[in-house]
């Protein structure tokens, strides 16, 4: 499972009031909530986000609510991946949920710049920045989280365990 | 045998084992799940996915709408139908519709649905209101509450806790949102990343209830999983008076393992306001300047209930409110509202100059009633202060405690209620 793309960089924090204003929240369309991600802090996001593109932040990322709907707004945006430093807990636990790739690497965190292009390997957590060539190995996840991963998500998962 | 700490004991207890430790993954069985007229139309399709046609059990499943309710426009609407129709397919017990709901952390709780012992997810991420009552109780999100709703499990890592030990009591007009503030102002919106805030120690028996709640509510604003307090007579009084649920009392080992511990005493926190555009941006009431205010915000899961409205009336009583101000007060309840009323502190709202909402999030989260235009200013209750959070990308808000509130919204700058009594 790999992915490759231009970084869209963002810094401490991103909260999911930005990820996704609470005022689209009226619907849950995926493509609806995609056409406003960002906008608070990053007008033109929806414009110049590609397919397969990789969003890059610091610390805390998807801090705030635990509407689902900012990982969704994310992914459906086209993002292939997030690396951060860190992640909020409820927003790591959505994106797994939902099957958005994300990895912590502080170092690829903090070097990669905003236009870079990245290439992600999700399972083994290799992290290659082609522009600036430079490697790095995220934390690989548990083994119970990667199940989650190989079902799809968590549904995909419980739709097992329940049989 | 292994120490514990108080959250590590509940969640062994729920996942059938002797001894949990931090770092360990575990599938917990679930005392009640949660969801508002946001996140659960997300589960409700998730949960049609895996194909089932009965929830785990009618009765431990919660569904409130509350953050865009009454019904703010037609999409708001349409979610809350669906949802409904959800609800009475499955014969959910504990759907309320409007005139029944409140602001669902302070209603499940009213409602005796979540106690002492507790585990408790909710498709919101002040679920960990009730870590108030000495629950494990923590936010999740719409896929988590469907798997929840369909197998009455969740997976959870064991959180490492952080104790903050308690001393001494608050001084005049000092309360517990200026305590967790100053908590959050300490150690960082993400200083509790991960982790359980445990307080503990002879202070907290100066903490009324409804201090607790905002506390534990605002655990979130430092990333915390969860944040608990340990189960005393006013615990038990409140428990007694609301639920019937059976309840299971856990405590701490005392020689349970923390990752950081810190002592505070009581007498030494000030008011405090969290400037824009993050929780842990804290400044004391003395060191705020002048800020002027368009707005004044007092209710919310963090500062709606009794004790809240008491104490905003108390300042308010025979004085108007700022021309220049708008102040909105919501009580979190239908049962707080009446309390209110009958109290006659909506005689002093009302002559004050305020507006008093039903129940609602509304403008915490700029859903409505109390959106913010282009440059102005809010003081808030409320518990976040993100960018564009009450409205417009280019509005602020300034989160602090009802008695903060009550006196900026008097005087139309963030204000001390000490200024009152010298006027």
């Amino acid at each position: 499972m790999k992915a490759s793309g231009k970084v869209i960089k963002y810094g401490h924090n991103v909260d999911t009031d930005v990820i996704i204003p609470a005022r689209y929240l009226n619907t849950s369309d995926p493509k609806e909530l995609a056409s406003h991600c960002m906008e608070d802090i990053d007008a033109d996001f929806s414009k110049k986000v590609n397919q397969g593109d990789i969003m890059v932040a610091l610390n805390n990322f998807g801090c705030g609510s635990s509407r689902e709907h900012a990982p969704i707004a994310i992914k459906e945006s086209g993002i292939s991946c997030v690396i951060a430093n860190t992640f909020a807990r409820i927003f790591y636990r959505n994106a797994i949920n939902i099957g958005l790739p994300i990895l912590e690497c502080r170092q690829a965190a903090e070097e990669i710049n905003e236009g870079d292009y990245v290439t992600v390997d999700f399972l083994t957590g290799d992290i290659f920045n082609e522009t600036q060539n430079k490697k790095y190995v995220a934390k690989p996840f548990p083994p119970f989280m990667q199940e989650i991963i190989e079902n799809n998500g968590l549904i995909g998962y419980i739709k097992k365990t329940l049989k | 045998m292994k120490k514990m700490t108080m959250t590590q004991k509940i969640l062994a207890k729920h996942a059938g084992l002797d001894y949990v430790e931090p770092g360990q993954l575990i599938m917990a069985s679930l005392d009640m799940v949660l969801g508002n007229d946001i996140t659960t139309p997300v589960a409700v399709k998730e949960f049609r996915k895996i194909g089932l046609t009965k929830v785990f059990d009618k009765e431990k499943i919660a569904i409130v709408p509350d953050h865009f309710c009454p019904n703010k426009d037609i999409k708001s609407a349409e979610q809350v139908k669906f949802i409904r129709e959800f609800a009475k397919e499955m014969e959910i017990t504990n759907f309320f519709e409007v005139g029944q709901m409140g602001i669902e952390h302070a209603l499940l709780p009213e409602l005796g649905l979540v106690t002492a012992g507790d585990v408790v997810i909710g498709a919101d991420s002040h679920t960990c209101t009730y870590g108030a009552l000495g629950a494990f109780s923590t936010g999740v999100g719409s896929t988590d509450m469907a798997s929840g709703m369909a197998s009455g499990k969740a997976w959870f890592k064991v959180p490492e806790a952080i104790k903050f030990e308690l001393k001494g009591k608050f001084n005049k007009n000092v309360s517990g949102k200026d305590l967790i503030l100053h908590i959050i102002g300490m150690i960082g919106v993400d200083g509790a990343l991960y982790k359980s805030m445990e307080f503990t120690g002879e202070g907290v028996r100066n903490l009324n209830i409804d201090d607790r709640f905002t506390i534990a509510n605002m655990a979130i604003e430092a990333g915390a999983k969860n944040g608990i307090f340990p189960v005393d007579e006013i615990t038990l009084d409140y428990i007694r008076e609301h639920s019937k649920k059976p309840y299971d009392i856990f405590e701490a080992d005392k020689e349970a393992v923390y990752s950081e511990e810190h002592v505070i005493d009581l007498s030494t926190i000030k008011m405090t306001v969290s400037f824009p555009h993050l929780p842990d941006n804290t400044r004391t009431i003395d060191e705020v300047g002048t800020v002027t205010i368009d707005q004044s915000v007092i209710g919310s899961c963090t500062n709606g209930r009794i004790e809240d409205m008491r104490i905003a009336a108390n300042i308010l009583k025979g004085h108007k409110i700022h021309k220049d101000v708008r102040c909105i007060i919501f009580p979190a309840t239908q049962k707080i509202w009446k309390q209110a009323m009958n109290e006659g502190l909506f005689d002093i709202f009302i002559d004050a100059g305020a507006a008093v909402s039903t129940p609602t999030c509304g403008p915490c989260l700029g859903g409505h009633m109390g959106i913010l235009a282009k440059g102005e200013r809010s003081v808030s209750t409320t518990n976040r202060n993100f960018v564009g959070r009450m409205g417009h990308p280019e509005s602020e808000v300034y989160l602090c405690s009802p008695a903060v509130a009550a006196a900026s919204a008097i005087l139309g700058r963030i204000a001390s209620p000490d200024e009152l009594e010298e006027i």
